[in-house]
């Protein structure tokens, strides 16, 4: 079993121990008391998932925010 | 004046819907939004800051949802799948919030919607339940279509995205309103108060506005100005203009009694 796993989260390699979950991930970029939303491999993952979302190598993350615009 | 403004069976009492971009920080945000009285303000969705500040204001903490009807965009995307991508999204970050601004792009000069993607964004996202409003060409049979796909309004252009160059095809706008069942707000081009007024007084339901407000030299004043030129057009157009009288003038006071004899 490999200690960590690399995803691309964000468009960027992103290192991860392993196993980890959405909620790890969040957590490990100190996102955890921000409002985003988190999509894995183009389909949403719930707030209510985080938790037990299980990420592995190569699973493309992204998590966005709200930010200014028209 | 009770007049409200109703898009998806919610009742508004401003007719002006504002942008979040372009201002200096969220306090200028904040105070141009309330300056134009907006309760509908439009936000557009983006990857977080990577080492971003914890505990950094964010833009929800300046606008929060609870006192403001947040309007999710899709600006910057120029397929349909992209932008469904974006407002599922939006929907988990906002907690299963329904109403969004659905706009695809075609072109990273002109900004003009790619409307075959539009079509399709809009149908995917009406049937998973979302309320869609529409940035669209000024095109009546575009806007049609996107109203019978069940769009909750459609909001053509008045000129190109962030131009200022105003209402450039009021007619075409009169021909959606006149076939419109659901609201019709101008979306993008409004470079100032008469431009607002206009598009109001040709029987825009309401107007969308961003640049027109964050690029004036004083946005919270214009962000007023605009409020009440969105508020004179709307009344403007419910009181019915005179008819054009061309070439022959009217006088307003009495033709009889005046202290010297009539020519």
């Amino acid at each position: 079993m490999p200690t960590s796993v690399t995803l691309i989260v964000n468009g960027a390699p992103t290192p991860l121990a392993a196993p980890g979950t959405v909620h790890d991930l969040l957590a490990a970029m100190a996102l955890l008391d921000q409002r985003v939303a988190v999509e894995r491999n183009g389909e949403v993952v719930p707030r209510s998932r985080h938790r037990d979302t299980r990420l592995a190598s190569g699973d493309r993350v992204e998590i966005i925010v709200a930010v200014g615009g028209g | 004046m009770h007049d409200p403004l109703v898009i998806a069976g919610k009742t508004y009492s401003s007719r002006l819907l504002v942008g979040t971009g372009k201002y200096k920080d969220f306090q200028e945000t904040r105070k141009a939004v309330d300056a134009a009285g907006a309760e509908i303000v439009t936000v557009a969705i983006r990857r977080t800051n990577i080492g971003q500040t914890p505990g950094e204001e964010s833009l929800l903490d300046a606008l929060p949802p609870s006192r403001y009807t947040i309007l999710p965009n899709t600006a910057g995307c120029y397929t349909a799948d992209d932008a469904v991508r974006t407002l599922r999204l939006a929907r988990e970050l906002l907690d299963g919030h329904r109403l969004v601004k659905l706009e695809v792009l075609g072109d990273p000069n002109n900004l003009y919607p790619n409307m075959p993607e539009t079509l399709k964004a809009a149908e995917t996202l009406v049937k998973e339940g979302f309320d869609v409003m529409v940035y669209c060409s000024d095109d009546p049979i575009q806007a049609k279509r996107l109203e019978e796909i069940g769009c909750v309004a459609v909001m053509p252009l008045a000129s190109i995205i962030g131009s200022g160059m105003g209402i450039l095809n009021p007619w075409n706008l009169r021909l959606i309103i006149d076939n419109a069942k659901v609201p019709v707000l101008v979306d993008a081009g409004v470079g100032t108060a008469s431009d607002a007024a206009i598009a109001m007084e040709l029987g825009c339901d309401a107007v969308l506005m961003n640049s027109a407000i964050a690029y004036a030299r004083q946005p919270v004043l214009m962000a007023g100005a605009m409020r009440h030129a969105v508020e004179a057009g709307r009344r403007a157009f419910l009181a019915g203009r005179m008819q054009r009288k061309l070439y022959s003038a009217t006088p307003s006071s009495p033709t009889e009694g005046l202290i010297s004899p009539a020519r």
